[in-house]
Protein backbone atom coordinates (compact mmCIF):
# COMPACT_ATOMS: atom_id res chain seq x y z
CA UNK A 1 0.00 0.00 0.00
CA UNK A 2 2.77 2.61 0.87
CA UNK A 3 4.59 1.50 -2.16
CA UNK A 4 1.33 2.15 -4.05
CA UNK A 5 0.86 6.01 -2.58
CA UNK A 6 4.40 6.49 -2.92
CA UNK A 7 3.96 5.61 -6.38
CA UNK A 8 1.15 7.88 -7.07
CA UNK A 9 2.39 10.51 -5.81
CA UNK A 10 6.01 10.55 -7.54
CA UNK A 11 3.48 10.53 -11.03
CA UNK A 12 4.26 13.76 -12.10
CA UNK A 13 1.07 13.25 -13.85
CA UNK A 14 -0.72 13.75 -10.61
CA UNK A 15 1.19 17.32 -10.28
CA UNK A 16 -0.27 19.50 -13.61
CA UNK A 17 -3.63 20.46 -14.53
CA UNK A 18 -7.69 20.75 -13.05
CA UNK A 19 -7.16 17.10 -11.35
CA UNK A 20 -3.51 17.67 -10.08
CA UNK A 21 -2.80 18.00 -6.88
CA UNK A 22 -2.07 21.74 -7.01
CA UNK A 23 -4.82 22.23 -8.03
CA UNK A 24 -6.59 20.33 -5.59
CA UNK A 25 -4.28 22.02 -2.75
CA UNK A 26 -5.31 25.09 -3.95
CA UNK A 27 -9.18 24.47 -3.51
CA UNK A 28 -9.07 22.64 -0.11
CA UNK A 29 -6.89 25.48 1.42
CA UNK A 30 -9.55 27.91 -0.60
CA UNK A 31 -12.98 26.10 1.02
CA UNK A 32 -11.19 25.87 4.44
CA UNK A 33 -9.85 29.07 4.92
CA UNK A 34 -13.25 30.59 3.56
CA UNK A 35 -15.07 28.41 6.49
CA UNK A 36 -13.31 29.44 8.80
CA UNK A 37 -13.06 33.21 7.98
CA UNK A 38 -16.77 33.98 8.00
CA UNK A 39 -17.24 32.01 11.27
CA UNK A 40 -14.45 33.50 12.76
CA UNK A 41 -16.63 37.12 11.65
CA UNK A 42 -19.97 35.20 12.82
CA UNK A 43 -18.52 33.82 16.42
CA UNK A 44 -16.09 36.06 17.79
CA UNK A 45 -17.56 38.95 18.27
CA UNK A 46 -20.41 36.52 19.40
CA UNK A 47 -18.27 35.02 22.03
CA UNK A 48 -16.99 38.69 23.11
CA UNK A 49 -20.02 39.72 24.11
CA UNK A 50 -21.79 36.28 25.66
CA UNK A 51 -18.45 36.10 27.79
CA UNK A 52 -18.50 39.72 28.39
CA UNK A 53 -22.23 40.34 29.01
CA UNK A 54 -22.88 36.98 30.58
CA UNK A 55 -26.01 37.53 28.34
CA UNK A 56 -27.51 34.81 25.82
CA UNK A 57 -25.12 32.17 27.42
CA UNK A 58 -28.07 29.47 26.53
CA UNK A 59 -26.67 30.38 22.56
CA UNK A 60 -23.27 28.57 23.46
CA UNK A 61 -25.20 26.05 25.55
CA UNK A 62 -27.99 25.43 23.24
CA UNK A 63 -27.20 26.31 19.52
CA UNK A 64 -23.59 25.91 19.31
CA UNK A 65 -23.31 22.79 21.11
CA UNK A 66 -26.16 21.09 19.07
CA UNK A 67 -24.50 22.22 15.87
CA UNK A 68 -21.85 20.07 16.61
CA UNK A 69 -23.96 17.18 16.14
CA UNK A 70 -25.58 18.64 12.58
CA UNK A 71 -24.68 15.52 10.17
CA UNK A 72 -22.89 17.31 7.41
CA UNK A 73 -22.82 15.25 4.20
CA UNK A 74 -26.94 14.98 4.76
CA UNK A 75 -27.32 18.33 5.35
CA UNK A 76 -24.89 19.60 2.13
CA UNK A 77 -27.26 17.32 -0.51
CA UNK A 78 -30.37 18.49 0.98
CA UNK A 79 -29.26 22.34 0.47
CA UNK A 80 -27.64 21.56 -2.67
CA UNK A 81 -30.86 19.69 -3.97
CA UNK A 82 -33.02 22.74 -2.27
CA UNK A 83 -31.40 25.57 -4.28
CA UNK A 84 -30.71 23.92 -7.58
CA UNK A 85 -33.52 25.46 -8.82
CA UNK A 86 -32.75 28.77 -7.87
CA UNK A 87 -28.89 29.49 -8.71
CA UNK A 88 -28.01 28.63 -12.07
CA UNK A 89 -24.38 28.74 -11.80
CA UNK A 90 -21.70 26.44 -9.79
CA UNK A 91 -22.78 28.24 -6.81
CA UNK A 92 -25.68 26.41 -6.19
CA UNK A 93 -22.36 23.95 -5.26
CA UNK A 94 -19.98 26.05 -2.74
CA UNK A 95 -22.86 27.88 -1.06
CA UNK A 96 -23.95 24.96 0.32
CA UNK A 97 -20.45 23.81 0.59
CA UNK A 98 -19.48 26.42 2.69
CA UNK A 99 -22.89 26.79 4.69
CA UNK A 100 -21.64 23.20 6.01
CA UNK A 101 -18.38 24.22 6.77
CA UNK A 102 -19.33 27.63 8.63
CA UNK A 103 -21.65 25.35 10.88
CA UNK A 104 -18.93 22.66 11.58
CA UNK A 105 -16.48 25.88 12.59
CA UNK A 106 -18.84 27.97 14.47
CA UNK A 107 -19.23 25.90 17.62
CA UNK A 108 -15.38 25.77 18.48
CA UNK A 109 -14.56 29.05 17.89
CA UNK A 110 -17.66 30.33 19.95
CA UNK A 111 -17.88 28.45 22.70
CA UNK A 112 -13.50 28.64 23.35
CA UNK A 113 -14.14 32.72 23.07
CA UNK A 114 -16.70 32.71 25.34
CA UNK A 115 -15.20 30.37 27.73
CA UNK A 116 -11.77 31.90 27.72
CA UNK A 117 -13.71 35.99 28.13
CA UNK A 118 -15.84 34.45 30.74
CA UNK A 119 -12.83 32.70 32.41
CA UNK A 120 -11.02 35.63 33.35
CA UNK A 121 -10.66 36.27 37.09
CA UNK A 122 -12.90 38.97 38.48
CA UNK A 123 -9.68 40.47 40.32
CA UNK A 124 -8.39 40.87 37.06
CA UNK A 125 -11.34 43.03 35.42
CA UNK A 126 -11.95 44.57 38.70
CA UNK A 127 -8.40 45.93 38.55
CA UNK A 128 -9.07 47.13 34.78
CA UNK A 129 -12.76 49.02 35.73
CA UNK A 130 -10.61 50.27 38.63
CA UNK A 131 -8.26 51.73 36.84
CA UNK A 132 -11.03 53.58 35.17
CA UNK A 133 -11.58 51.20 31.76
CA UNK A 134 -14.48 51.58 29.85
CA UNK A 135 -16.50 48.22 29.23
CA UNK A 136 -15.15 48.07 25.94
CA UNK A 137 -11.41 48.41 27.11
CA UNK A 138 -11.86 46.07 29.33
CA UNK A 139 -13.13 43.65 27.02
CA UNK A 140 -10.46 44.75 24.22
CA UNK A 141 -7.50 45.17 25.86
CA UNK A 142 -7.41 43.12 28.90
CA UNK A 143 -10.13 40.01 28.65
CA UNK A 144 -9.37 39.45 24.98
CA UNK A 145 -5.94 39.23 25.71
CA UNK A 146 -6.09 37.08 28.88
CA UNK A 147 -8.53 34.96 26.72
CA UNK A 148 -6.46 34.51 23.32
CA UNK A 149 -4.77 31.07 23.92
CA UNK A 150 -8.40 29.64 24.38
CA UNK A 151 -9.84 31.63 21.44
CA UNK A 152 -6.87 30.34 19.29
CA UNK A 153 -7.37 27.16 20.12
CA UNK A 154 -11.06 26.84 18.86
CA UNK A 155 -9.84 28.34 15.92
CA UNK A 156 -7.16 25.70 15.62
CA UNK A 157 -10.30 23.28 16.13
CA UNK A 158 -12.55 25.32 13.75
CA UNK A 159 -9.48 24.91 11.36
CA UNK A 160 -8.80 21.06 11.40
CA UNK A 161 -12.30 20.32 11.39
CA UNK A 162 -12.53 22.26 8.33
CA UNK A 163 -9.63 20.61 6.21
CA UNK A 164 -10.11 17.22 6.99
CA UNK A 165 -14.41 18.01 5.83
CA UNK A 166 -14.05 19.42 3.37
CA UNK A 167 -13.78 16.60 1.61
CA UNK A 168 -17.38 16.00 1.57
CA UNK A 169 -17.56 18.92 -0.62
CA UNK A 170 -16.22 16.70 -3.83
CA UNK A 171 -19.38 14.37 -3.34
CA UNK A 172 -21.67 17.64 -4.87
CA UNK A 173 -19.26 17.74 -7.79
CA UNK A 174 -16.90 20.71 -6.35
CA UNK A 175 -12.87 19.72 -6.13
CA UNK A 176 -10.51 19.38 -3.50
CA UNK A 177 -8.36 16.41 -1.37
CA UNK A 178 -12.00 15.17 -1.76
CA UNK A 179 -12.20 14.44 -5.10
CA UNK A 180 -9.16 11.94 -4.97
CA UNK A 181 -10.75 10.30 -2.08
CA UNK A 182 -14.55 9.81 -3.76
CA UNK A 183 -13.40 9.48 -7.55
CA UNK A 184 -10.82 6.62 -6.22
CA UNK A 185 -13.86 4.87 -4.38
CA UNK A 186 -15.91 5.15 -7.14
CA UNK A 187 -13.33 4.30 -9.62
CA UNK A 188 -11.59 1.85 -7.50
CA UNK A 189 -8.23 3.65 -7.41
CA UNK A 190 -6.98 2.51 -4.45
CA UNK A 191 -3.75 4.43 -4.03
CA UNK A 192 -5.51 7.39 -5.80
CA UNK A 193 -8.04 7.03 -2.50
CA UNK A 194 -5.41 6.70 0.39
CA UNK A 195 -3.37 9.41 -1.03
CA UNK A 196 -5.94 11.90 -1.21
CA UNK A 197 -6.41 10.69 2.56
CA UNK A 198 -3.03 11.23 3.20
CA UNK A 199 -2.86 14.89 1.40
CA UNK A 200 -5.91 15.98 3.74
CA UNK A 201 -4.10 14.67 7.29
CA UNK A 202 -0.37 16.18 5.72
CA UNK A 203 -2.83 19.35 5.53
CA UNK A 204 -4.43 19.30 8.75
CA UNK A 205 -1.07 18.50 10.17
CA UNK A 206 0.44 21.84 8.64
CA UNK A 207 -2.04 24.15 9.17
CA UNK A 208 -2.28 22.93 12.91
CA UNK A 209 1.34 23.60 13.50
CA UNK A 210 0.72 27.60 11.49
CA UNK A 211 -1.77 28.21 13.84
CA UNK A 212 0.48 26.76 16.68
CA UNK A 213 3.34 28.52 15.92
CA UNK A 214 0.95 31.73 15.36
CA UNK A 215 -0.08 31.32 18.98
CA UNK A 216 3.25 31.77 20.29
CA UNK A 217 3.75 34.95 18.51
CA UNK A 218 0.54 36.48 19.61
CA UNK A 219 -0.15 35.22 22.78
CA UNK A 220 1.45 37.76 25.41
CA UNK A 221 4.01 35.99 27.31
CA UNK A 222 2.92 37.18 30.71
CA UNK A 223 -0.69 35.26 29.56
CA UNK A 224 1.14 31.97 28.07
CA UNK A 225 3.15 31.60 31.21
CA UNK A 226 6.74 31.61 29.32
CA UNK A 227 7.61 34.58 30.59
CA UNK A 228 8.01 32.98 34.12
CA UNK A 229 9.82 30.44 33.52
CA UNK A 230 13.53 31.11 34.19
CA UNK A 231 15.28 30.43 31.08
CA UNK A 232 17.82 32.46 29.73
CA UNK A 233 16.54 32.66 26.17
CA UNK A 234 13.32 33.80 27.59
CA UNK A 235 14.60 37.07 29.92
CA UNK A 236 14.49 39.73 26.98
CA UNK A 237 10.36 38.18 26.85
CA UNK A 238 9.84 38.58 30.67
CA UNK A 239 11.15 42.19 30.38
CA UNK A 240 9.14 42.98 27.42
CA UNK A 241 6.31 41.12 29.27
CA UNK A 242 6.82 43.61 32.32
CA UNK A 243 7.55 46.97 30.22
CA UNK A 244 4.20 45.80 28.96
CA UNK A 245 2.03 46.28 32.00
CA UNK A 246 3.83 48.81 33.39
CA UNK A 247 2.03 51.45 31.39
CA UNK A 248 -1.11 50.46 33.19
CA UNK A 249 0.41 50.75 36.72
CA UNK A 250 1.64 54.44 35.68
CA UNK A 251 -1.95 55.16 34.31
CA UNK A 252 -3.52 54.24 37.88
CA UNK A 253 -0.97 56.14 39.56
CA UNK A 254 -1.10 59.45 37.48
CA UNK A 255 -5.72 59.29 38.23
CA UNK A 256 -4.38 58.48 41.62
CA UNK A 257 -2.52 61.81 41.85
CA UNK B 1 6.13 20.65 22.74
CA UNK B 2 5.06 20.87 18.90
CA UNK B 3 7.36 19.17 17.44
CA UNK B 4 6.91 16.77 19.45
CA UNK B 5 3.48 16.43 18.96
CA UNK B 6 3.89 16.49 14.93
CA UNK B 7 6.49 13.64 15.19
CA UNK B 8 4.12 11.67 16.77
CA UNK B 9 1.22 12.00 14.81
CA UNK B 10 3.46 10.93 11.72
CA UNK B 11 4.53 7.99 13.14
CA UNK B 12 0.86 7.07 14.18
CA UNK B 13 0.02 7.78 10.42
CA UNK B 14 3.08 5.82 9.41
CA UNK B 15 2.03 3.02 11.68
CA UNK B 16 -1.46 2.95 10.33
CA UNK B 17 -0.37 2.86 7.30
CA UNK B 18 1.96 0.14 7.62
CA UNK B 19 -1.05 -1.68 9.20
CA UNK B 20 -2.45 -1.89 5.76
CA UNK B 21 0.55 -4.07 4.63
CA UNK B 22 1.28 -5.01 1.13
CA UNK B 23 -2.47 -5.88 -0.12
CA UNK B 24 -3.55 -3.55 -2.77
CA UNK B 25 -6.83 -3.74 -1.60
CA UNK B 26 -7.29 -3.04 1.77
CA UNK B 27 -11.32 -3.35 1.83
CA UNK B 28 -10.93 -6.85 1.26
CA UNK B 29 -8.91 -7.82 3.24
CA UNK B 30 -10.60 -9.69 5.69
CA UNK B 31 -12.84 -10.71 3.31
CA UNK B 32 -11.20 -14.34 2.90
CA UNK B 33 -12.10 -15.24 6.63
CA UNK B 34 -15.79 -14.33 6.09
CA UNK B 35 -16.32 -15.56 2.36
CA UNK B 36 -15.24 -19.58 4.29
CA UNK B 37 -17.59 -18.95 7.34
CA UNK B 38 -20.33 -18.16 4.54
CA UNK B 39 -19.79 -21.25 2.77
CA UNK B 40 -19.71 -23.12 6.07
CA UNK B 41 -23.11 -22.19 7.45
CA UNK B 42 -25.15 -21.88 3.75
CA UNK B 43 -24.39 -25.51 3.21
CA UNK B 44 -27.25 -26.96 4.85
CA UNK B 45 -30.78 -27.34 3.06
CA UNK B 46 -30.32 -24.38 -0.03
CA UNK B 47 -28.05 -22.19 1.60
CA UNK B 48 -27.83 -18.37 2.80
CA UNK B 49 -27.90 -16.30 -0.01
CA UNK B 50 -26.49 -12.68 0.73
CA UNK B 51 -28.11 -10.70 -2.31
CA UNK B 52 -26.33 -7.47 -2.96
CA UNK B 53 -27.15 -4.30 -4.97
CA UNK B 54 -25.44 -1.50 -6.60
CA UNK B 55 -25.92 2.24 -5.28
CA UNK B 56 -28.73 3.37 -7.36
CA UNK B 57 -32.27 2.85 -6.55
CA UNK B 58 -33.16 0.56 -9.31
CA UNK B 59 -30.41 -1.92 -8.91
CA UNK B 60 -31.54 -1.95 -5.39
CA UNK B 61 -35.44 -2.43 -5.78
CA UNK B 62 -34.40 -5.71 -8.22
CA UNK B 63 -32.14 -6.45 -5.34
CA UNK B 64 -35.82 -6.91 -3.28
CA UNK B 65 -37.08 -8.85 -5.64
CA UNK B 66 -34.73 -11.19 -6.32
CA UNK B 67 -34.87 -11.34 -1.95
CA UNK B 68 -38.55 -11.44 -1.89
CA UNK B 69 -38.62 -14.60 -4.85
CA UNK B 70 -35.85 -16.74 -3.04
CA UNK B 71 -37.18 -16.66 0.69
CA UNK B 72 -40.91 -17.32 -0.53
CA UNK B 73 -39.28 -20.50 -1.77
CA UNK B 74 -37.83 -21.24 1.27
CA UNK B 75 -34.49 -19.31 0.96
CA UNK B 76 -32.90 -17.94 3.83
CA UNK B 77 -31.93 -14.71 2.37
CA UNK B 78 -29.81 -11.87 3.77
CA UNK B 79 -29.10 -8.01 2.24
CA UNK B 80 -26.12 -6.10 1.49
CA UNK B 81 -27.89 -3.49 -0.27
CA UNK B 82 -26.49 0.09 -1.82
CA UNK B 83 -22.66 -1.34 -1.86
CA UNK B 84 -21.26 0.94 -4.76
CA UNK B 85 -20.40 0.43 -8.24
CA UNK B 86 -19.66 -2.25 -9.96
CA UNK B 87 -15.55 -1.27 -9.25
CA UNK B 88 -16.90 -2.04 -6.15
CA UNK B 89 -19.16 -5.32 -5.62
CA UNK B 90 -17.62 -7.60 -8.51
CA UNK B 91 -14.92 -8.19 -6.05
CA UNK B 92 -17.31 -8.66 -3.14
CA UNK B 93 -18.89 -11.58 -5.49
CA UNK B 94 -15.51 -12.95 -6.05
CA UNK B 95 -14.49 -13.30 -2.28
CA UNK B 96 -18.01 -14.66 -1.25
CA UNK B 97 -19.18 -11.03 0.74
CA UNK B 98 -21.86 -11.06 -1.24
CA UNK B 99 -23.54 -14.54 -3.52
CA UNK B 100 -26.09 -12.61 -5.75
CA UNK B 101 -26.75 -9.21 -7.34
CA UNK B 102 -28.69 -7.85 -10.19
CA UNK B 103 -26.67 -7.25 -13.11
CA UNK B 104 -26.98 -5.61 -16.46
CA UNK B 105 -25.34 -7.97 -19.52
CA UNK B 106 -23.57 -5.30 -21.92
CA UNK B 107 -21.97 -3.49 -18.62
CA UNK B 108 -21.18 -6.24 -16.86
CA UNK B 109 -19.37 -8.19 -20.23
CA UNK B 110 -17.66 -4.47 -20.39
CA UNK B 111 -15.88 -5.22 -17.35
CA UNK B 112 -14.73 -8.42 -17.91
CA UNK B 113 -13.59 -7.93 -21.30
CA UNK B 114 -13.01 -4.46 -22.40
CA UNK B 115 -12.14 -5.32 -25.97
CA UNK B 116 -15.56 -7.27 -26.83
CA UNK B 117 -17.80 -5.66 -29.31
CA UNK B 118 -20.88 -7.60 -28.93
CA UNK B 119 -24.06 -5.31 -29.32
CA UNK B 120 -27.15 -7.49 -29.50
CA UNK B 121 -29.18 -8.99 -26.42
CA UNK B 122 -28.12 -12.51 -27.67
CA UNK B 123 -24.43 -11.48 -28.40
CA UNK B 124 -23.59 -10.23 -25.50
CA UNK B 125 -25.43 -13.19 -23.32
CA UNK B 126 -23.88 -15.70 -25.26
CA UNK B 127 -19.86 -14.47 -24.72
CA UNK B 128 -20.55 -13.46 -20.82
CA UNK B 129 -19.99 -17.39 -19.58
CA UNK B 130 -16.95 -17.30 -21.62
CA UNK B 131 -15.33 -14.27 -19.92
CA UNK B 132 -16.90 -14.53 -16.31
CA UNK B 133 -14.58 -15.83 -13.56
CA UNK B 134 -15.34 -19.84 -13.01
CA UNK B 135 -16.95 -18.89 -9.42
CA UNK B 136 -19.35 -16.63 -10.91
CA UNK B 137 -22.51 -17.50 -13.46
CA UNK B 138 -25.49 -15.73 -15.18
CA UNK B 139 -28.91 -17.34 -14.61
CA UNK B 140 -32.08 -16.47 -17.59
CA UNK B 141 -31.64 -12.40 -18.84
CA UNK B 142 -35.16 -10.79 -18.54
CA UNK B 143 -35.92 -8.70 -21.20
CA UNK B 144 -36.12 -5.59 -18.70
CA UNK B 145 -33.55 -2.95 -20.59
CA UNK B 146 -31.76 -0.78 -18.43
CA UNK B 147 -28.88 1.31 -20.75
CA UNK B 148 -27.34 4.32 -19.85
CA UNK B 149 -27.99 7.06 -21.87
CA UNK B 150 -26.80 10.54 -23.07
CA UNK B 151 -30.02 12.32 -22.02
CA UNK B 152 -30.75 15.95 -22.80
CA UNK B 153 -33.80 18.21 -21.98
CA UNK B 154 -36.56 19.04 -24.96
CA UNK B 155 -35.23 22.80 -25.26
CA UNK B 156 -31.47 21.50 -25.42
CA UNK B 157 -32.28 18.95 -28.36
CA UNK B 158 -34.34 21.71 -30.41
CA UNK B 159 -31.71 24.58 -29.98
CA UNK B 160 -29.02 21.62 -31.41
CA UNK B 161 -31.29 19.60 -33.37
CA UNK B 162 -29.60 16.54 -31.18
CA UNK B 163 -31.24 12.93 -32.09
CA UNK B 164 -28.20 11.00 -31.88
CA UNK B 165 -25.50 11.14 -29.60
CA UNK B 166 -23.22 11.57 -32.85
CA UNK B 167 -25.11 15.10 -33.26
CA UNK B 168 -23.34 16.25 -30.25
CA UNK B 169 -19.77 16.09 -31.55
CA UNK B 170 -20.21 19.87 -33.20
CA UNK B 171 -21.93 21.55 -30.14
CA UNK B 172 -20.18 19.16 -27.02
CA UNK B 173 -17.62 21.69 -26.68
CA UNK B 174 -20.23 24.11 -25.76
CA UNK B 175 -22.23 21.82 -22.96
CA UNK B 176 -21.53 20.65 -19.63
CA UNK B 177 -21.81 17.12 -19.09
CA UNK B 178 -23.57 15.21 -15.58
CA UNK B 179 -22.36 11.77 -14.16
CA UNK B 180 -20.93 9.62 -11.78
CA UNK B 181 -16.95 9.88 -10.51
CA UNK B 182 -16.66 6.40 -12.36
CA UNK B 183 -18.02 7.73 -15.74
CA UNK B 184 -14.75 9.47 -16.32
CA UNK B 185 -12.93 6.53 -16.80
CA UNK B 186 -14.70 4.03 -17.94
CA UNK B 187 -14.93 2.21 -21.54
CA UNK B 188 -18.24 3.55 -21.74
CA UNK B 189 -17.84 6.29 -20.39
CA UNK B 190 -15.86 9.94 -21.38
CA UNK B 191 -13.31 7.38 -23.24
CA UNK B 192 -15.97 5.75 -25.47
CA UNK B 193 -17.80 9.04 -26.43
CA UNK B 194 -14.46 10.51 -27.57
CA UNK B 195 -13.54 7.29 -29.22
CA UNK B 196 -16.32 6.39 -30.85
CA UNK B 197 -18.23 9.48 -31.93
CA UNK B 198 -15.76 12.45 -31.12
CA UNK B 199 -17.64 13.87 -28.68
CA UNK B 200 -15.14 15.59 -26.00
CA UNK B 201 -17.58 18.16 -23.81
CA UNK B 202 -16.46 21.50 -21.88
CA UNK B 203 -16.58 19.70 -18.63
CA UNK B 204 -17.49 16.65 -17.09
CA UNK B 205 -19.42 17.14 -13.81
CA UNK B 206 -18.65 14.59 -11.49
CA UNK B 207 -21.99 13.88 -9.52
CA UNK B 208 -23.90 10.62 -8.89
CA UNK B 209 -25.27 7.67 -10.51
CA UNK B 210 -28.50 9.26 -12.16
CA UNK B 211 -29.20 10.11 -8.85
CA UNK B 212 -31.35 13.48 -7.36
CA UNK B 213 -27.92 15.17 -7.75
CA UNK B 214 -27.70 14.55 -12.06
CA UNK B 215 -31.47 14.77 -12.12
CA UNK B 216 -31.83 18.10 -10.51
CA UNK B 217 -28.78 19.71 -12.23
CA UNK B 218 -30.18 18.30 -15.50
CA UNK B 219 -33.49 20.13 -14.79
CA UNK B 220 -31.87 22.90 -13.29
CA UNK B 221 -29.02 23.88 -16.13
CA UNK B 222 -26.42 23.24 -14.15
CA UNK B 223 -25.56 20.83 -16.76
CA UNK B 224 -26.86 20.13 -20.07
CA UNK B 225 -26.51 16.70 -20.85
CA UNK B 226 -26.52 13.80 -18.29
CA UNK B 227 -25.54 10.01 -18.33
CA UNK B 228 -29.15 8.95 -16.98
CA UNK B 229 -30.36 5.27 -17.44
CA UNK B 230 -33.25 4.59 -19.19
CA UNK B 231 -35.93 3.63 -17.02
CA UNK B 232 -35.18 6.57 -14.76
CA UNK B 233 -39.14 8.22 -14.57
CA UNK B 234 -37.88 11.37 -14.43
CA UNK B 235 -36.90 11.77 -18.30
CA UNK B 236 -40.92 11.10 -18.86
CA UNK B 237 -41.96 13.42 -16.72
CA UNK B 238 -39.57 16.14 -17.37
CA UNK B 239 -40.31 15.39 -21.36
CA UNK B 240 -36.29 14.61 -21.62
CA UNK B 241 -34.90 13.19 -25.01
CA UNK B 242 -32.66 10.27 -24.30
CA UNK B 243 -30.23 10.77 -27.10
CA UNK B 244 -30.05 7.73 -29.87
CA UNK B 245 -26.90 5.75 -30.20
CA UNK B 246 -26.50 4.24 -33.51
CA UNK B 247 -22.27 3.00 -33.22
CA UNK B 248 -23.78 1.07 -30.06
CA UNK B 249 -21.43 3.16 -27.99
CA UNK B 250 -23.99 1.22 -25.17
CA UNK B 251 -24.39 -2.46 -25.62
CA UNK B 252 -27.66 -4.49 -24.61
CA UNK B 253 -28.02 -4.11 -21.25
CA UNK B 254 -30.48 -6.75 -19.84
CA UNK B 255 -31.34 -7.67 -16.05
CA UNK B 256 -29.71 -10.93 -15.41
CA UNK B 257 -28.85 -12.69 -11.86
CA UNK B 258 -25.35 -12.50 -11.16
CA UNK B 259 -24.88 -15.39 -8.80
CA UNK B 260 -21.90 -17.77 -7.20
CA UNK B 261 -22.44 -20.70 -9.09
CA UNK B 262 -21.89 -22.63 -5.59
CA UNK B 263 -24.65 -21.14 -4.15
CA UNK B 264 -27.30 -21.57 -7.85
CA UNK B 265 -29.00 -24.57 -6.49
CA UNK B 266 -31.56 -25.68 -8.63
CA UNK B 267 -34.20 -23.75 -6.30
CA UNK B 268 -32.16 -20.66 -6.28
CA UNK B 269 -31.76 -20.74 -10.33
CA UNK B 270 -35.30 -21.49 -10.90
CA UNK B 271 -36.76 -19.04 -8.64
CA UNK B 272 -34.84 -16.10 -10.22
CA UNK B 273 -35.40 -17.50 -13.70
CA UNK B 274 -39.16 -17.06 -12.98
CA UNK B 275 -38.40 -13.37 -11.72
CA UNK B 276 -36.67 -12.43 -15.36
CA UNK B 277 -39.54 -15.05 -17.47
CA UNK B 278 -41.99 -11.95 -16.07
CA UNK B 279 -39.50 -8.73 -16.00
CA UNK B 280 -39.32 -6.41 -19.19
CA UNK B 281 -38.53 -2.67 -19.45
CA UNK B 282 -42.23 -1.42 -19.04
CA UNK B 283 -42.30 -3.12 -16.19
CA UNK B 284 -39.41 -2.57 -14.44
CA UNK B 285 -40.09 1.27 -14.99
CA UNK B 286 -43.19 1.62 -13.68
CA UNK B 287 -42.00 -0.15 -10.54
CA UNK B 288 -38.91 2.17 -10.42
CA UNK B 289 -41.67 5.01 -10.66
CA UNK B 290 -43.27 4.03 -7.34
CA UNK B 291 -40.22 4.09 -5.54
CA UNK B 292 -38.04 7.24 -7.30
CA UNK B 293 -41.47 9.44 -7.50
CA UNK B 294 -44.23 7.80 -5.04
CA UNK B 295 -41.42 7.37 -2.81
CA UNK B 296 -42.66 3.65 -1.85
CA UNK B 297 -40.23 1.42 0.40
CA UNK B 298 -38.49 -0.90 -2.36
CA UNK B 299 -39.48 -3.71 -0.23
CA UNK B 300 -42.95 -3.40 -0.65
CA UNK B 301 -43.14 -2.72 -4.12
CA UNK B 302 -40.96 -6.01 -4.71
CA UNK B 303 -43.28 -7.64 -2.59
CA UNK B 304 -46.51 -6.07 -4.01
CA UNK B 305 -45.10 -6.98 -7.88
CA UNK B 306 -43.93 -10.53 -6.85
CA UNK B 307 -47.50 -11.04 -5.19
CA UNK B 308 -49.35 -9.92 -8.05
CA UNK B 309 -47.25 -11.98 -10.84
CA UNK B 310 -48.30 -14.75 -8.29
CA UNK B 311 -44.03 -15.11 -7.62
CA UNK B 312 -44.39 -14.40 -4.19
Amino acid sequence: MISSIVAWLGDPAHWQGPDGVPTHLREHVWYSLLAVVVAAAVALPAGLVIGHTGRGTFLVAGVANAMRAVPTLGLLILFVILLLPHIASDLVYLLPGEAVLVLLAVPPILTNTYAGVQNVPPEVRDAAAGMGMTPRGVLLRVELPCALPLVLSGVRAAVLQCVATATVLAYVSLGGFGRYIIDGQQQRDFPQMASGALLVAVLALLADGLLALLARFVVSPGVSGRAGRARPGHARALSRARGRFHPAHTLTTQELS
Amino acid sequence: MMRFRVLAGTIALAAALAACGSSSNPVGSTSGASAAAGSASGSASGGVITVGSANFPENALLAEIYAGALSSKGVTVTKKLNIGSREAYIPGLQDGSIDLIPEYTGNLLAYFDKKSTATSAADVYAALPKVLPSTLKVLDQSQAEDKDAIVVTKETADKYKLTTIADLAAVAKDLVLGGPPEFETRVDGIPGLKEKYGVTFQQFKKLDAGGPLTINALKNGQVQAADVFTTDPSISTNGWVALGDPKSLYTAQNVVPLVNGAKASDAVSSALNAVSAKLDTKTLTGLVAQVVTDKKDPAVVAADWLKSSGLG
